[in-house]
């Protein structure tokens, strides 16, 4: 491994992800990506008594379908880097139980998908195991009930909100042996807190705006790399109201994001004209991993996509913060993920 | 999006951005509520829930002999019984994004604040769970009516206006 510029790790042995999975609720399973997903719950309950319950079903079920996915036997599987949103990250705490590997539990919000895929990543690139699975989850009731009103609350919500994604995506990343065809993980740049004073917790896109801007700029800063060198950078969940922002930001830094596609996770999971519920568009750790580990892994396997850069975005807040009337700080992670067939 | 991108005329590096920039900056692209909307919609929902619980009253009325005094309290029952059905049903918080105060308001809206919260908490148990935080939206509304009685009250006394019922 080596380290480009002051933000963004370079992985010298380009560890491979061996197979993924994306689980999610019903309401994603009506969006768009329906048939990228590869497992669909019919009901927002999993059979579960609790919310919460249910979220940590949807954490072990994505974490089983993501070993058999990279064939790989569950003895063989070496640790667990995972978070998800609840108090005390409990859901991946949980789900760790069953899988009986050294874990490391970790917090990044919504871009937690990116940081326990570099963690991950890092591991198997510095010789530290061969076998790495990096996960998380969401529920929309679950973080409805902890961060917003119960779920049955009749509140109504302003244009700028967002809908929390249930799903939960998780990746099996491998040692590059040679014989893996990718895709491969090459970059990594880890964002720092911005916080740009924003305060409204139903506008996170607005806020972390500046997160996803800073990061992408860094990631190019460090690499040497224009926007052209990707077929597809997607933020994690800004919804309509942040990638405009964003786009602005990047535009006024004069980064030429016109060379690639640039689009949002948070866009790309539902149909926001026929689905009017997510308002502004997903959010939630489970977006930008269901999307990444469901539609965009499965585009590089059919060879639509050759290199690929998420960013995945978190507004670090809780109730307490915002009720004390702090702003938002947010961060976003980026990880370069290109599919096989060049370098090695 | 060229043709917003000289909007809030900012054009700083964002390093060197601060919030006041930035809050400026971002703000043409931030939807507002769309007040005016929310206004009719609100007097329509909160109006035909005002509607149905008259005619409740008059059916007691007329059926059980009431006089108007006397239905009141079977009414404000009634109403209080359908909105913890509909928000068992999971209908009422869907009203409630199209209805918004016309929702909230009434007193079906103060019902299902406390319905809604005793459903989500019952997974903690019944006391520390539904006991604890039944009023957790519901009581603010208690604390700040009765607060605001007890000031008005005052302002009536100091008037010699007396209190009536």
């Amino acid at each position: 491994m080596k380290k480009l510029g002051s933000q963004t790790w370079q992985f010298t042995t380009r560890p491979v992800i061996l197979g993924s999975s994306a689980v999610v609720g019903p309401e994603e399973g009506e969006g768009p990506l329906a048939s990228d997903f590869d497992f669909i719950f019919d009901s927002l309950e999993m059979g579960e008594k609790t919310w919460e319950k249910a979220e940590r079903a949807l954490f072990m079920k994505a974490s089983v379908m993501a070993l058999e996915n990279a064939g790989l036997d569950e003895e063989k599987l070496e640790y667990f880097v995972g978070g998800d949103l609840m108090n005390q990250i409990i859901s991946s705490s949980f789900a760790a139980r069953k899988l009986g590997v050294p874990y490391l539990g970790v917090f990044g919000a919504c871009s937690t998908s990116m940081e326990s895929l570099a963690i991950a990543a890092m591991i198997v690139d510095s010789g530290g195991g061969k076998y790495a699975l990096a996960g998380t989850a969401s529920h929309n009731c679950t973080v409805e009930k902890q961060f917003r009103y119960p779920t049955e609350y009749g509140s109504q919500k302003p244009p700028t909100s967002q809908y929390t994604v249930t799903g939960s995506g998780c990746a099996v990343v491998g040692q590059n042996d040679g014989t893996a065809k990718g895709p491969y993980i090459v970059f990594a740049t880890l964002g720092k807190i911005m916080d740009l004073g924003l305060k409204d917790p139903l506008n996170m896109g607005a806020a972390m705006a500046p997160a996803a801007a800073d990061t992408i700029l860094s990631h190019f800063r460090d690499t040497g790399l224009s926007p052209g060198h990707y077929d597809l950078i997607v933020t994690g969940d800004l919804a309509t109201v942040g990638l405009p922002i964003a786009k602005k930001l990047l535009a006024d830094e004069g980064i030429p994001m016109e060379e690639t596609t640039f689009n949002d996770c948070g866009l790309l999971i539902y149909d926001l004209d026929k689905q009017k519920y997510t308002i502004a568009g997903g959010s939630g750790c489970g977006c930008s991993a269901v999307v990444t580990y469901g539609h965009i892994l499965k585009r590089m396997k059919k060879g639509e996509l050759k290199r690929v850069l998420i960013v995945a975005t978190g507004a670090l807040l809780s109730p307490l913060s915002y009720q004390q009337g702090e702003s938002i700080p947010c961060v976003a992670h980026a990880i370069a993920l290109e599919s096989g067939g060049e370098g090695a | 999006m060229p043709a917003k991108s000289n909007q809030s005329g900012i054009n700083k590096r964002l390093d060197d951005m601060t919030s006041e920039e930035y809050k400026k900056l971002s703000k043409p692209y931030v939807p507002g509520r769309p007040v005016f909307k929310n206004c009719i919609r609100a007097f329509l929902i909160g109006g035909l829930i005002c509607v149905i619980g008259q005619g409740i009253q008059s059916g007691f009325m007329s059926v059980f002999g009431m006089n108007s005094k006397e239905a009141a309290s079977p009414t404000v029952a009634l109403l209080i019984l359908i909105s913890v059905i509909l928000t068992s049903l999971g209908v009422y918080d869907k009203i409630a994004q199209w209805a918004g105060a016309g929702s909230a308001v009434p007193v079906t809206g103060f019902a299902n604040s406390m319905c809604s919260a005793a459903l989500e908490h019952r997974s903690e148990g019944l006391v520390l769970g539904v006991g604890g935080n039944m009023f957790k939206l519901a009581g603010s509304v208690i604390v700040f009516g009765t607060v605001a009685a007890f000031l008005v009250g005052i302002v009536y006394a100091l008037l010699g206006l007396g209190g009536s019922h």
